[in-house]
């Protein structure tokens, strides 16, 4: 069973360095950079949404400034988010949207998650 | 150690595909419901009522009510501009989108129906079209938004039906327990939990 479950959820190796660096010590690697908390919102909230801002993000997500750029950094350089920078007036607006390759890593990990759990299913 | 593997990235997957779906519900649910707005639409119905009179085929009575609606729409237009705005986010234009194309069609729905009611002197059956109407714009259009909103729309909608079963006389009393009463009621809630 452990087996089943840990063949269906092989390696998905992200692009970016650094990050996908800390491979070894569980049996199941999963893409890290969306696997992470904030990062796995950030994706999730504009796979329903074209377009999201900075602020629409920092309030869905109920997180600082700081904590949302750095990993809306990490995603960005993945290329699984793209971001625009404009101004509204005087105040700069930064918009995010997900890549195509970015909706294809939220699926990949969605369909992780689902073949982990059929295949710990009691049949 | 094997053996508890499975269990654990079992529990562990599902909360995941939890936190993804929880995330995509709040990004998509349109939250801009005025609170405050609905208890001043609600007051401002309460006064209309009582000066509308009970002569529910009268122009005066249609006119006043029809004025109260779009007074209505003024101060919800308002409302959510400001709670939008308050948050410190613009109304999100997709879920406003999505809320729009649920909640406006019954509304539509409702104004060609008022004409074809006025023009054939069903003025009387008004009020139990217009609360299941109200009604049912906010239940479909509450499928994008926070949970409050369907069940505002459920009681309306049961109001309305009370309407329907009821003798025409009630009607006064209807709108002003509908439309004051529920606004009112609901608006103080939304004000107190949803922000504003």
């Amino acid at each position: 069973m452990a087996d089943r479950a840990a063949a269906k959820v092989r390696v998905e190796r992200p692009k970016a360095k650094g990050e996908a660096q800390k491979s070894g010590q569980a049996a199941v690697r999963l893409d890290r950079l969306i696997h992470e908390r904030l990062r796995l919102g950030i994706v999730s909230a504009l796979a329903v949404n074209d377009r999201l801002t900075f602020n629409d993000l920092k309030r869905l997500l109920q997180t600082t400034d700081g904590n949302l750029s750095v990993h809306a950094r990490k995603l960005e350089d993945a290329s699984y988010i793209a971001c625009e920078k404009s101004f509204d007036g005087r105040l700069p607006r930064t918009e995010y949207r997900l890549t195509a390759g970015g909706r294809r890593a939220l699926e990949k990990y969605l369909a992780h998650m689902e073949a982990i759990i059929k295949a710990v299913k009691p049949s | 150690m094997v053996r508890e593997r499975p269990v654990l990235l079992h529990d562990h997957a599902a909360e995941n595909l939890r936190f993804i779906r929880d995330a995509m519900e709040r990004a998509a649910a349109f939250t801009a419901v005025p609170g405050w707005g609905g208890v001043t639409v609600g007051l401002t119905a309460l006064v209309v009522a009582a000066i509308a009179g009970t002569r529910y085929d009268s122009f005066r009575w249609l006119a006043a009510w029809l004025i109260e609606a779009a007074l209505a729409v003024a101060i919800a237009v308002v409302a959510m501009t400001r709670k939008a705005g308050r948050s410190g986010a613009p109304l999100l234009a997709a879920p406003t989108r999505r809320f729009a194309l649920a909640y406006l069609p019954p509304l539509a729905a409702g104004a060609v129906l008022t004409a074809l009611f006025a023009a054939n002197g069903l003025g009387p059956r008004l009020p139990a079209m217009w609360l299941l109407l109200y009604g049912t714009a906010l239940t479909s259009g509450g499928a994008f938004s926070v949970r409050i909103v369907p069940i505002m729309g459920a009681a309306f909608m049961a109001l309305g039906i009370v309407a329907v079963a009821l003798p025409p006389e009630y009607g006064e009393w209807l709108m002003a327990a509908g439309f004051g009463g529920l606004h009112i009621g609901f608006g103080l809630v939304i004000a107190r939990h949803y922000g504003g």
